[in-house]
């Protein structure tokens, strides 16, 4: 058993909302650079060295990549060996949430009630999942999440009969539907597989695994791979404004699923890809 | 080739405006974006008076990140501006000349734009930092209580955009 004040997990969040809103992850950057050099649209070139430019700026001036700076989206793997002592768990990663955006002069994008449309002012509540892992340590993935992009993810209920075919499909047209909208170049998570609420929670996921991580799963690494030249092809490129540069990474999860289905979600991110991951 | 304009924008320089033109504005452009257009919109509908004169101007759809101590705004790159579609050709009607923002219109949109004789700019989404820098001042003129999405007038300078739809209609993204 060990002991972990929830304080820590408030420190922690704060500093993560912070930090993730302000610089990508090496996987992120990397992509960027190579996009930067191999698109061959004028165009497309210039608004990728615009965004280099744009992550450069953001870490060195302390301003926030995108002005969209989020729902804060925490996902939090707890050992069951671990004993959690001090305010009530969720209310402490709130706290984090509510530090890092006001301390870190973070938008607040999150309003209080879907219709009614208040504004919480801080940028509470976060969205929150926990998962019972083996082990004594914390997890915690914090992903600010971008609504531009957000606003043009999908749900496919497919029937089993229209296999992987189907699921090229659903991707497909999910990418081309977001268009310029979704500020290409994009991420673009998949969930195949497990119930309505299960593949979309898989598709948010995927979004927080590295761009150069293909899935252990031979078929799921050929999909990946086949679903990004499909998605490159369809020359949407940076901004929306033509290119080949349409999509860093394309990132699958998949789950068992029931003899009736075959639930397809299609979880869009921009290129401010933002995930930090840390382990207390 | 790059093109330099002044805003609000003249009715000359938005004629001579193609879909695909890469465009540096400078001048006073003012921030509306959901909130703010629904309010505007409810306000006019009932005969009342907005807060700003809308003909000739130019709206960016933008919410920024706070400023830090110093520096006029935070990050301040555009919004999506489908979202606005349903008041636009209201506005449009009512003399707005330019929209800056970022994605698709709808047709009903182009049209009112073809017909008002309007442009539409994207800037780049997702550079909120480097944009910042062309913003000189930002000065809140209009509903402080919506936060970021009150109505902000802006300064510019050489502010970077691509026209997408131009007054003829035309549309670059369905190029």
């Amino acid at each position: 058993m060990r002991t972990i004040r929830t304080s820590v997990i408030t420190e922690n969040i704060k500093d993560m909302c912070i930090e993730a809103n302000h610089f990508l992850s090496e996987d992120m950057k990397e992509r960027l650079v190579r996009a930067a050099d191999n698109e061959t649209s004028p165009l497309g070139k210039k608004i990728l060295c615009q965004l280099k430019e744009n992550l450069q700026i953001a870490g060195e001036d302390m301003i926030p990549i995108c002005q969209d700076t989020g729902m804060a989206v925490v996902f939090m793997e707890i050992g069951q060996d671990v004993h959690l002592e001090g305010d009530f768990l969720e209310d402490a990663v709130n706290e984090g949430v509510r530090r890092g955006y006001t301390e870190g002069y973070l938008r607040k994008s999150v309003v209080k009630d879907p219709l009614l449309r208040e504004n919480t002012k801080d940028n509470t509540p976060a969205v929150i999942y926990t998962e019972i892992v083996p082990g004594d340590k914390i997890t915690i993935t914090v992903a600010p999440k971008g609504f531009g992009s957000e606003n043009m993810s999908r749900i496919f209920m497919l029937k089993p009969a229209d296999g992987i075919e189907g699921v090229k499909e659903a991707v497909v047209s999910a990418v081309r539907d977001a268009g310029p909208n979704a500020c290409p170049p994009m991420v673009v998570g998949v969930g195949i597989g497990g119930t309505f609420e299960k593949c979309a929670l898989m598709a948010k996921r995927a979004l927080t695994r590295p761009v150069d991580s293909p899935s252990s799963i031979p078929y799921v690494r050929e999909l990946e791979k086949e679903l990004l030249e499909m998605i490159n092809k369809t020359g949407i490129g940076p901004a929306g404004l033509g290119g080949d540069s349409t999509a860093f990474a394309v990132n699958i999860e998949t789950y068992p699923t029931h003899i009736a289905g075959l639930p397809v979600a299609v979880n869009i991110c921009c290129h401010v890809n933002r995930h930090i991951i840390r382990v207390i | 080739m790059d093109k330099y304009i002044g805003v609000p924008i003249c009715e000359e320089d938005i004629k001579q405006l193609r879909a695909g033109d890469y465009v540096y504005l400078t001048g006073t452009v003012y921030t509306a974006r959901d909130a703010a257009h629904k309010r505007m919109y409810e306000t006019a509908v009932k005969g009342g008076e907005l807060p700003l004169d809308l003909s000739g101007q130019v709206i960016y759809y933008m919410g920024p990140s706070p400023a830090r101590e110093g520096r006029p705004i935070g990050s301040a790159g555009p919004t999506t501006a489908g979202r606005m579609d349903k008041y636009t050709p209201f506005f449009l009607k009512m003399g707005l000349k330019g929209m800056i923002g970022k994605g698709k219109r709808s047709d009903k949109v182009k049209k009112a734009i073809a017909e008002y004789g309007a442009v539409y700019f994207a800037a780049v989404g997702g550079a909120g930092a480097l944009l910042s820098r062309s913003v000189k001042s930002s000065r809140v003129i209009a509903y402080d209580d919506l936060g970021t999405e009150a109505i902000r007038e802006l300064r510019i300078e050489k502010f970077p955009v691509v026209v997408v739809v131009d007054s003829q209609g035309n549309d670059l993204y369905e190029r």
